[in-house]
């Protein structure tokens, strides 16, 4: 019964699989608060983190969370190998898997890459981000986070704020919090929050107020500064003016409101710095429970008898890409 | 289908721990500088009582921790190896306390030797010392249980099952004929 376990998205994964993995992560914290931050359970495997895209928090925390395990890493990066030579990501595919690594884990600019690599290699694959589709892990670290304040996500009602067109972490929390029964509530300019994301189960507005009025969860996006003059709005300043999340904004939320950030932040763009130092920001705690979480899924991927992940065989994706440049054959 | 036969009624569960307890403290002069190291998950609970028997024996009432050996262990993958992680807490530093390790029963002694590896990744224990519910027999390593409630001779395709008040409701031990296919 050697079925291939991948993690490419949360879409179409279960509550009971997103609950193992986070009740794993809660299990592999402890593990980092030791003198000797180090277990022997995947001693002999090796882990190829192929990153074409730039990264430091997400690749570190793989990095950290594979050698916690005991696990040989391997880098890859863009520049200074053949992947700035012209190989396609299907031949560095190719020759990666004849070296027989136990799990891959892939950042790529094109949606759909990781999920191209678990048709062509025999081993786990692990999504860090493509494109603007999923970013699961990211979002599992979210929800990790969340749930270390609100034990009990259902009927918890979560703002995500900002670019949600382009944001793979935005799409990835959409699935996961949906999947254990919270309510979002999504906001931006209307240029960057597609109506599709109504078909997922999620409210929609168009100004921050109603969004965070009374929202136990807060999680603001990173508005990339790139963006400035390709029209999706009109200057960073007149966003800041709009969806800024001020003081006064996280008044209107619970009293007991949380809030989050994938980082890097802009502060005074989407998040006053106020906000960002304040009590009710985790974002510290969110950067903490990235190794356990990663921790987490190489374990319960890569360790045969472990629950495993079922249903990660994510379906073509509902919603359509923005970067659909490589999707599979 | 399997036959269960009652090996240890409730009252010798209790009477078994009671003397674990008074063997315990001893062999080691009193209940200084001792802790108590319960494997997950029945380990646990029974070292929870080992520490409450002792504190009613003694006074105080030796340090309690839980340890899981999930991510130690030599068998990831064996047939019928269920895998759930839980977390290992031991709140306390471990250099230069005499470690009883609390295990429910002891048969290859492969959780053992994880759980030792597990203690030591933790600190520095000044001795380690073992003490279990049931030793079943047919030992695969150089390991040996220093407090024990009862020897059962077993047959290696056999079942023994410990139920606990905490976990199932009810103290027994009984023994199941295993029917593998």
């Amino acid at each position: 019964m050697t079925e291939r376990r991948h993690l490419l998205g949360l879409e179409g994964v279960a509550a009971a699989d997103i609950e193992l993995l986070l009740d794993s992560a809660e299990s592999m914290k402890e593990i980092s608060d030791r003198d000797v931050k180090k277990v022997p359970t995947l001693r002999g495997k090796t882990i190829v983190n192929l990153f074409f895209e730039d990264s430091t928090r997400t690749r570190i925390s793989f990095e950290i969370a594979a050698k916690r395990l005991s696990a040989d890493s391997i880098n890859i990066s863009t520049s200074g190998s053949s992947l700035s030579k012209g190989e396609t990501l299907v031949d560095t595919a190719r020759n990666l898997a004849a070296m027989s690594p136990d799990a891959i884990v892939v950042r790529h600019p094109a949606a759909g890459a990781p999920r191209l690599l678990a048709d062509i290699v025999e081993c786990p694959i692990i999504n860090a981000g493509d494109g603007a589709h999923e970013h699961p892990t990211q979002a599992l670290l979210d929800i990790l986070t969340i749930r270390q304040h609100k034990p009990d996500l259902s009927g918890l009602s979560v703002a995500i704020v900002g670019d949600i067109l382009h944001s793979r972490v935005a799409r990835s929390n959409v699935f996961g919090l949906r999947a254990l029964g919270a309510e979002v509530r999504l906001a931006g300019p209307p240029t960057l929050l597609p109506g599709y994301f109504a078909d997922l189960g999620c409210e929609l507005h168009h100004s921050l107020a109603p969004a965070v009025d009374g929202a136990d969860v807060i999680m603001m996006l990173r508005i990339q500064r790139e963006r400035q003059g390709s029209h999706y709005f009109p200057s960073l300043d007149e966003y800041a003016h709009y969806f800024c999340l001020t003081e006064q904004a996280v008044r209107t939320a619970a009293d007991d409101v949380i809030i989050l950030h994938p980082g890097p932040m802009n502060r005074g763009i989407e998040i006053d710095s106020g906000v960002a130092d304040g009590p009710y920001s985790v974002m510290m705690n969110q950067v903490a429970n990235g190794v356990a979480m990663r921790m987490a899924v190489l374990y319960q991927l890569i360790v045969p008898g472990a629950d495993g992940i079922k249903g990660s065989e994510v379906p073509e994706p509902r919603v359509a890409p923005v970067l659909n440049v490589a999707e599979g054959s | 289908m399997t036959a269960a036969r009652e090996l240890l009624s409730a009252e010798q569960v209790g009477r078994a721990m009671t003397r674990i307890a008074h063997e315990i403290l001893e062999r080691n002069g009193g209940a200084g500088g001792l802790a108590m190291i319960g494997i997950r998950s029945a380990g646990v609970p029974i070292a929870e009582r080992l520490a409450s028997l002792i504190s009613g024996i003694e006074g105080s009432a030796p340090p309690v921790g839980a340890i899981d050996v999930t991510l130690y262990r030599d068998d990831h993958g064996a047939l019928g190896t269920t895998a759930r992680l839980a977390p290992t807490d031991v709140p306390f530093d471990l250099t230069g306390l005499t470690v009883v390790l609390i295990d429910d029963v002891l048969f290859t002694g492969r959780t053992i030797r994880s759980a030792m590896d597990a203690l030591i990744d933790l600190g520095r224990p000044a001795a380690v010392q073992l003490a279990v519910l049931v030793d079943r027999g047919h030992r695969e390593l150089p390991i040996r249980a220093d407090f024990v409630g009862k020897n059962i001779p077993t047959a290696r395709g056999q079942q023994v099952v410990v139920r606990l008040e905490e976990l199932d409701g009810a103290d027994g031990v009984v023994i199941e004929e295993a029917t593998r296919d």
